[in-house]
């Protein structure tokens, strides 16, 4: 095992092409800017930002799916552009926002976990649908889902079929892009302990995108807070929420409803003005 | 009283028989107050909220012992009398403002439509209320915003959108589906402080359906707690926040991630889920998740009065067992 960071950002950005007419070309959109970020094993690194702040381009840079127009992505040390998508998804796994549509629903569930292990060309059949059920038995499924198909499966019992479809290849890295936020919060309770589970389990590394900042308190070693493409604060997650420095991640931990009986709803006052100086403010990175 | 319900029940007719959608749930509303209903996926909060406003699928049957809305029987209404209700004092913000606008029209259009449609004006008096509700709602440019189609709009703008032609006629009653569920948390704050404001000011009030709880401490008058069709707890907000008195509630409090919670540990969170209404159950509907469930919650149980205005449907209610046992 090296003791490189299993995934390592250096100064990424991409531009998504501005639209083009016939007459007028739109302004192109930088949707990450210079972003370095370093995951150590086993950290949970949590990603916070309003919609279109880049998480989810950063995400499918991460995976791979993405080539960032500039700056380097490096998987356990070893560049991710030198790497095959095939070599990319042994090493980092990835679960999505809505278990309903990314999960396919004409195939069983058995279908669905194994997949991964047959794209690889892994064992005979029957020794993939083992693996498929020791998965699924892992995360918490019945047996009796092995051949049921994903519509007649609640949202949270979808969300373990994808988890364990993630599991399946034992990626040491899982990128997980609004895991529950398409739950209740019971249900979410119980999709985020088995994700510090399978964490202690299987020694994994996690990335975690979302914008409820109670779940990003509750279950992240690392912040990094996006906004207009670029990472305006990084820290330890206990810094971050005792003591935000930037007025971004300051409105953001604001605007979050705790429970609070009869405290109201704050009066933000976010005028073009604030967002003005909220994009000029200095980031704030801690080393 | 500006909004009575008593015992409202709304079955649905599936291919596997009928499901017993929502089974007697009460409530009122006055003027000013805010009412929330909380619960989880499938407990009937939505198809609640529907009735309310005579919009249920076909599929779908309401009866009620009584629904009065400013004293007017709403059962007994004609569709037209209904559509006359709606969207002048009784009206409606829905969950995903892409849906619920119409993509053909400008967003001016579609806010003039509906105070034409129930107050004898001209369009230029339509067209300037409506940029007068657009200002109101925070829309800046709002003369301009009038001439956009919904598309040209981003997420935030459009719910405000959706926020103005729900406050044109300047309702009695508003029932808010997830207002603020699809959007950003900085813009949902600025939009329920705004909604809240605007409440006020118009006196309005309010059904605001979510299941955000920390939305809902902040801002209830009074909660219902919604379980599988039922109501399982109904409180003053203070009240169900600091004596919450049905497991469900316990747990469902207990399940949201909290600051005061050992970091990167276990959440407390309820096993399973919410059962299938197709079966119709006898006792207790939480009885499979429950952690103190008995063979006496076999039996159908009823509303208990815990306190002046605080009931709860469990037979250990008044008991003192819930609290030591279920959040452990």
């Amino acid at each position: 095992m090296s003791d490189k960071p299993v995934l390592e950002l250096r100064n990424v950005t991409h531009e998504y092409r501005g639209r083009r007419g016939i007459f007028s070309q739109s302004a192109p959109v930088r949707a990450v800017d210079k972003v370095s970020i370093c995951v150590e094993r086993s950290d949970i690194l949590g990603i916070v930002g309003e919609s279109g702040s880049g998480k989810s381009t950063l995400a499918k840079i991460m995976l791979g799916l993405l080539a960032p127009a500039e700056g380097e992505v490096l998987l356990d040390g070893w560049p991710a552009a030198g790497m095959t998508r095939r070599q990319i998804a042994e090493r980092v796994g990835f679960i999505f926002q809505d278990p309903y549509s990314s999960l396919n629903p004409r195939q069983t569930v058995g279908k669905i976990v194994a997949y991964p292990l047959y794209l690889r060309g892994e064992g005979t059949s029957a020794e993939r649908q083992e693996r498929a059920r020791k998965i699924l038995d892992i995360v918490g499924l019945p047996l009796r889902f092995f051949d049921a198909y994903p519509n007649q499966m609640s949202g949270g019992q979808r969300q373990r079929v994808a988890i364990a479809r993630a599991l399946i290849t034992r990626p040491k890295l899982l990128i997980c892009d609004e895991p529950t936020s398409a739950l209740d919060v019971s249900v979410q309770a119980q999709v985020l302990n088995l994700l510090l589970e399978l964490r202690e389990e299987f020694n994994l590394t996690y990335v975690i995108i979302s914008h409820n900042m109670s779940v990003i308190q509750h279950m992240t070693t690392n912040v990094a807070v996006m906004y207009l493409g670029r990472i305006v604060e990084m820290n330890t997650s206990e810094r971050v929420f005792e003591e935000p420095r930037h007025p971004y991640t300051q409105l953001l931990l604001n605007s979050t409803l705790t429970v609070a009986p009869g405290a109201g709803v704050p009066d933000l006052k976010v005028d073009t003005a604030a967002r003005e100086a909220m994009r000029e403010h200095p980031s704030y990175i801690a080393q | 009283m500006l909004l009575n319900v008593e015992n409202l029940n709304i079955d649905i007719a599936t291919p596997n028989g009928s499901l017993a959608a929502v089974q007697d749930v009460s409530f009122r509303v006055s003027k000013g107050e805010t009412l929330c209903i909380v619960g989880e996926s499938g407990c009937g909060k939505s198809i609640t909220a529907l009735s309310l406003l005579g919009l249920l699928p076909k599929v779908a049957k309401r009866t009620a012992r009584q629904m009065t809305f400013d004293g007017l029987d709403m059962q007994s209404m004609s569709k037209a009398e209904l559509r006359a209700l709606r969207g002048d004092r009784l009206s409606m913000i829905f969950q995903e403002p892409m849906t619920a606008l119409n993509p053909l029209h400008t967003v001016g259009r579609q806010l003039s439509d509906v105070y034409r449609a129930h107050r004898k004006a001209s369009r230029r008096e339509a067209k300037e209320r409506a940029i007068y509700l657009l200002k109101q709602v925070g829309i800046s440019n709002a003369a301009q915003r009038l001439n956009q189609y919904p598309h040209e709009l981003s997420g935030g703008l459009r719910q405000r959108v959706v926020i103005a032609m729900a406050l044109m006629c300047e309702p009695e009653l508003i029932v808010a589906d997830e207002p603020t569920t699809a959007l950003d948390v900085t813009i949902q704050a600025e939009l329920l402080r705004l909604l809240i404001d605007l409440q006020k000011s118009f006196g309005m009030g309010m059904i605001l359906i979510t299941h955000d709880l920390g939305l809902v401490s902040r801002i209830a008058d009074r909660v219902i707690v919604m379980y599988a069709g039922q109501v399982v707890e109904a409180a003053p907000a203070a009240e169900l926040f600091t004596k919450p008195s049905h497991p469900y509630t316990r747990a469902l409090l207990g399940s949201v991630p909290d600051p005061s919670y050992p970091r990167m540990k276990p959440l407390p969170s309820i096993p399973g889920t919410v059962p299938s209404l197709v079966s119709r159950m006898e006792g207790c509907h939480f009885f499979d998740r429950c952690p103190l469930a008995c063979d006496a919650c076999r039996q159908p149980i009823q509303l208990a009065t815990i306190d002046k205005d605080h009931e709860a449907r469990c037979i250990r209610v008044g008991k003192g067992e819930i609290r030591r046992k279920v959040v452990a």
